[in-house]
């Protein structure tokens, strides 16, 4: 019987009652209780059953520890599966529903598996590995279901988080972790110094455990709230610490009142700090006993904080179990809320001391040198029978001690996990049988010095008095029969899997760790991980230091993914480049499409056409007419300087130094691997002057290509770049009346075939715009690209718009873009090239010079492998069904066969169907392929279906380039 | 998260603004040089335990490129120079001698 005590309980108050659910019931607690320990006043001890046995289990903790009470808090947008309720602070009205079991949490079909697992042994250490393996067919049909109805632990919300996350950067001399005497005192210390300190507390309180065994922080909590140069936080822990003072600071804002307004619900502290002080505490370990996951079974440390924090006794018949003095603390406290204690087991064969003295005193039954040899019960412990410890042996009489609660202890550990995430290494300290930070080998920072350390019992201090290590306490008869010895509650993980591990040839901690699941899931075996490898040593033979532990990894309890996101969600999640001309597509029926960081049209929609039918519509519309294209989003790149031919020169495999003001030439930029990475028209604006476009989503990334070369390799050049990418909007008219359109809107340079030649540049002014015109084509029809300053980019557009209504003019997109250059055959970066294609094998040879001493691919494209034959070469592909597009990406093989892999002889890499011609078009990369004109090859695309395609010139339509050459 | 100083600047940048760019002082083999030269060039890079000299450009900053010498098992930093130099500045291998009387030096 677990109850509130009429008086007590330093963090409640009792005038402040509070009502909440838990399975649809409804109860009542105050305001300062957890969830756990409403719980326990109402007598809830058992909240939950276990991962794989479905056992029932109940509280174990009072903190971030607490392996058993998983919850499911919340409702509809705002449930979230797997919260402690140990710190899940009670709000009025919350939600609370318990896991891992069906149809409910008293009658539980799951259980079953226990049942089972004691006749056989399945879920074993390794029973994944060991009893899915037969017959094949089983697994889709029997074992995966299965496993997969099992596997996880809660159920996934499923509608979108309502809730606001923020990220908050602080730049701080000293943070501190933990607000309990140590974390405070080092803060006053740092403070004292006028060092800027941040001092963070993950609970709601200061005080740490002075709160439960005694000690006023008050006054130093107030010393320091004067102290300007300290900031103090609750409801914030001390999540990672990472490189070089880097540190991440978990803040629950709003967890205990949902919904208020103006608050972000978790906020993630990004901190950077000189030193960081890790004032953690220690947390107490179980004993491991038969049967010791029975509700009721509790840390003793929890037991004492349930009672002096909250005014709950968990029960009314104690037994305290022991290796240690501090659990005659919990003794003490039991017997002064007015519970009975039973006695005390103490595996210590002479306890002896302050404390022992003082239970003594109080007519409590100290019984040394015995231990529980198993707990009984059902949902609840009912009593235990215990026994003298003789070795791995339970001797002594057959005697049983009725009770409802055990408290126990196996010692404490400090937490030792922000100091060991940055790489600080451990000792093991033998007498108080615990890890701690070794100072001589701290986390180092960017000057090579420690930039960690450590306070008060996280550096173990005061945790080595009067302990006896004791790793697992025997039952009678035959060992593992019928009773199950708990070692990771949260995992189900019993001594008898740690061995058993062992005795298969699992030597190492994480080796174990995997293969037993010990330690893994939402509470990383902060109650296990020590008891789990000491068991393993002692199985191996080894000792404990020689064993090790498990890698410490952040965050040191689940943070939220809304917290890891912050604001970056939505519209804010990535930002949207947008040109000049984006409003005016998207009011007039564009689909965009990302390209990069920018959004595209694919088309623009008339009235109820289909994709196909847009797409079709403006290639005919451009070929016949005349199209408009926004083109803005063309990498624009400045290359300016004395020296500004000669780098183009190292740059492009072509040669950019010959070319004449005012003219434009197409340029290929191989990687110094040799491989085709980006490509373009290079314009000359002047003596000293060259504008390079790149493809859409490459100007950052060829600009920087750029720069790294100019900075790291030839800084001697005297030679600027620019990215302007954004600083000009682009519109390309292309089409047979593309002339006239641009005449029509009033323009002051002759655009006459003999005055603007094809690849030839003039300034001037179009429709009242400053404009340079480029007369180049991606279309293969007659085609002028008109950059003008970004501000007057719609103005221009609408102009030309206005102006080419009479000759038909329509905007095409993106799609109309990419059928009409494939119509032409012309390669698209990121179509045709992956990386590993160089201009050769695209037919481009004619764009590498042969001329230049140097340039960027060069020497690499004479390896070996860039000229042997069997490379892979551009090819285009008629299908024999005209009206059958081939799939993107698909393979042509040398021999269809069934059942067996077949060998692949290349891939498709552009494939459209050709309004302009009347039947499917598509490029390919084909072993050998400019040697194999006219060859069919078969293209198996489907289980039943193979498709033949012709290998053909690419260049589908217009080979002389008469269209554009007008 | 690294933290390391522009030596242009001396501005503290964060790890989120900066580029790797890998083994500093390599020199470049282009046309004219032997198979075994390019290969090296391209493909073999030191990966020492221990101090590395390596590359970083400040990518959400300045755009400039410079060298750091680094410890790669304890992320010390012995320094930071500019790029436009083929060998790392004296006074950082003597720095580096000081601190790691076993290293073997540059090169």
């Amino acid at each position: 019987m677990s109850r509130r005590l009429d008086t007590g309980g330093a963090l409640i108050d009792r005038d402040a009652p509070v009502q909440f659910s838990f399975n649809g019931e409804t109860l009542r607690g105050f305001e300062g209780d957890t969830l756990a320990s409403a719980l326990l006043a109402n007598n809830k001890v058992l909240v939950g059953r276990s991962f794989k046995y479905h056992r029932p289990r109940g509280i174990v903790a009072s903190g971030a520890e607490e392996p058993n009470a998983l919850m499911g808090v919340g409702e509809g947008a705002r449930f979230e599966p797997n919260q402690r309720a140990t710190t899940t602070e009670l709000f009025q009205g919350l939600v609370a529903t318990s896991q891992n079991h069906w149809p409910s949490l008293n009658t539980d079909v799951g259980a079953l598996n226990a049942w089972v697992a004691d006749m056989i042994p399945v879920f074993s250490a390794g029973f994944y590995y060991k009893t899915f393996l037969f017959p094949r067919v089983a697994w889709k049909h029997v074992y995966e279901p299965f496993i997969r109805k099992a596997a996880g632990l809660g159920k996934a919300p499923v509608n979108p988080d309502p809730d606001d996350y923020e990220h908050f950067h602080a730049h701080v001399d000293t943070l501190i972790v933990g607000g309990g005497i140590a974390g405070l005192d080092a803060a006053r210390a740092a403070g004292a110094r006028g060092e800027h300190v941040l001092l963070v507390e993950q609970t709601a309180h200061w005080g740490g455990r002075a709160l439960v065994d005694g000690g006023d922080v008050a006054a130093l909590v107030a010393e320091l709230e004067a102290m300007p140069n300290v900031q103090m936080r609750t409801r914030a822990m001390g999540a990672g610490v990472y490189d070089h003072g880097y540190a991440l600071v978990y803040e629950r804002v709003s967890d205990h009142r949902p919904g208020l307004p103006g608050a972000p619900r978790h906020r993630l502290w990004r901190v950077r700090a000189r030193q960081i002080v890790v004032a953690t505490g220690a947390i107490e370990r179980p004993l491991t006993f038969a049967n010791n996951d029975m509700p009721g079974v509790m840390l003793a440390s929890a037991v004492r904080d349930y009672i002096r924090l909250y005014g709950v006794l968990p029960g009314k018949k104690a037994v305290v179990y022991a290796n240690n003095d501090d659990a005659y603390r919990t003794a003490i406290a039991l017997h002064e809320a007015g519970a009975k204690v039973k006695a005390v087991l103490d595996v210590r064969a002479a306890p002896a001391g302050e404390l022992v003295e003082q239970v003594r005193a109080l007519g409590i039954d100290i019984r040394p040198g015995t231990g529980i040899a198993k707990a009984r019960g059902g949902k609840t412990v009912e009593d235990v029978e215990i026994g003298t410890i003789a070795g791995d042996r339970m001797t002594g009489r057959d005697e049983h001690l009725i009770c409802d609660l055990v408290a126990m202890s196996g010692g404490w550990s400090p937490v030792v996990h922000l100091w060991s995430h940055c790489g600080g290494k451990l000792l093991w300290n033998a007498e108080g049988a615990f890890f701690h930070p070794d100072p001589a080998r701290p986390p180092l920072g960017e000057d090579g010095e420690g930039f960690v350390s450590c306070a008060g019992a996280a550096n173990g201090e005061g945790l080595d008095a009067a302990v006896e290590p004791h790793w697992f306490t025997p039952s009678r008869g035959k060992y593992a029969h019928g009773t199950k010895h708990f070692v990771d509650f949260q995992n189900d993980v019993t001594a008898a899997d740690v061995r058993l591990a062992a005795r298969e040839g699992y030597e190492s901690v994480e080796h174990t760790k995997r293969y037993t699941t010990l330690g893994m899931a939402t509470d990383q075996g902060k109650t296990s991980n020590i008891n789990g490898l000491a068991l393993l040593a002692g199985e191996l033979g080894a000792e404990i230091p020689d064993v090790g532990t498990t890698t410490f990894r952040p965050p040191y309890t689940p943070i939220s993914m809304g917290a890891i996101t912050g604001a970056a969600k939505g519209p804010l999640f990535k930002a949207v480049r947008q040109t000049p001309i984006h409003g005016w597509s998207d009011a007039n029926g564009a689909d965009w499409e990302p390209v990069g960081d920018w959004y595209r049209p694919y088309r623009y929609k008339r009235g109820s056409e289909t994709r196909h039918q847009s797409v079709t519509r403006e290639v005919l519309n451009a070929r016949q007419n005349v199209g408009m294209l926004d083109a803005s989003t063309l990498g624009k790149i400045v290359v300016k300087g004395p020296d500004a031919g000669k780098f183009l020169d190292l740059i492009y495999t072509n040669m950019m130094s010959t070319l004449k003001p005012g003219r434009c030439r197409y340029g290929l930029m191989c990687t110094e691997n040799g491989f085709l990475f980006d490509d373009g028209v290079v314009v000359r604006t002047g003596e000293d002057e060259f504008l390079c476009h790149t493809t859409s989503g490459g100007s950052d990334r060829v600009h920087g290509h750029l720069e790294e070369w100019l900075q790291t390799e030839w800084w001697d050049l005297k030679v600027y770049t620019a990215n302007v990418t954004d600083q000009w909007a682009q519109i390309a008219v292309a089409g047979p009346k593309a002339r006239a359109v641009l005449e029509a809107a009033g323009c002051d340079v002759d655009l006459s075939a003999e005055a603007l030649k094809f690849m030839s540049y003039v300034e001037g002014t179009l429709a009242g715009c400053p404009v340079r015109i480029f007369r180049i084509s991606f279309s293969g029809e007659l085609s002028y690209e008109i950059a003008t300053p970004a501000g007057r980019g719609l103005e221009l557009w609408e102009a030309l718009a206005a102006a080419g209504a009479e000759h038909g003019i329509m905007p095409y997109g993106t799609e109309a873009l990419h059928v009409m250059r494939a119509e032409k055959g012309f390669i698209m970066i990121g179509d045709e090239t992956d990386g590993t294609v160089t201009p050769q094998d695209l037919d481009l040879g004619w764009a590498v010079s042969k001329k230049k001493a140097d340039f960027l691919g060069k020497r690499a494209q004479e390896r070996d492998d860039l000229v042997r034959a069997g490379r892979k070469q551009l090819v285009g592909l008629r299908t024999e069904n005209p009206d059958e597009v081939l799939p993107d990406g698909a393979h042509a093989v040398k021999r269809v066969r069934e059942h067996v892999a077949m060998e692949t002889i290349g891939h498709v890499t552009s494939t459209y169907f050709s309004p302009t011609l009347g039947h499917s078009i598509a490029m390919a990369l084909v072993n050998d392929g400019l040697s194999r004109d006219g060859e069919w090859l078969d293209f198996p695309v489907a289980k039943d279906k193979v498709m033949r395609a012709q290998i053909v010139s690419p260049v589908f339509y217009d080979p002389e380039g008469e269209k554009q050459n007008v | 998260m690294l933290m390391l100083r522009c030596p242009y600047t001396g501005v503290e940048i964060e790890e989120t603004e900066l580029t790797p760019g890998g083994e500093a002082h390599l020199t470049r083999f282009g046309p004219g040089s032997s198979d075994d030269e390019v290969t090296g060039y391209l493909f073999h890079r030191k990966n020492p335990r221990g101090v590395h000299f390596e590359r970083w450009r400040h990518t959400y900053g300045s755009g400039k490129w410079f060298h750091a010498a680094r410890c790669t098992v304890t992320n010390e930093v012995f320094g930071t120079y500019p790029a436009q130099t083929t060998e790392p500045p004296q006074w950082l291998v003597d720095k580096i001698k000081a601190k790691r009387p076993d290293w073997e030096g540059f090169e």
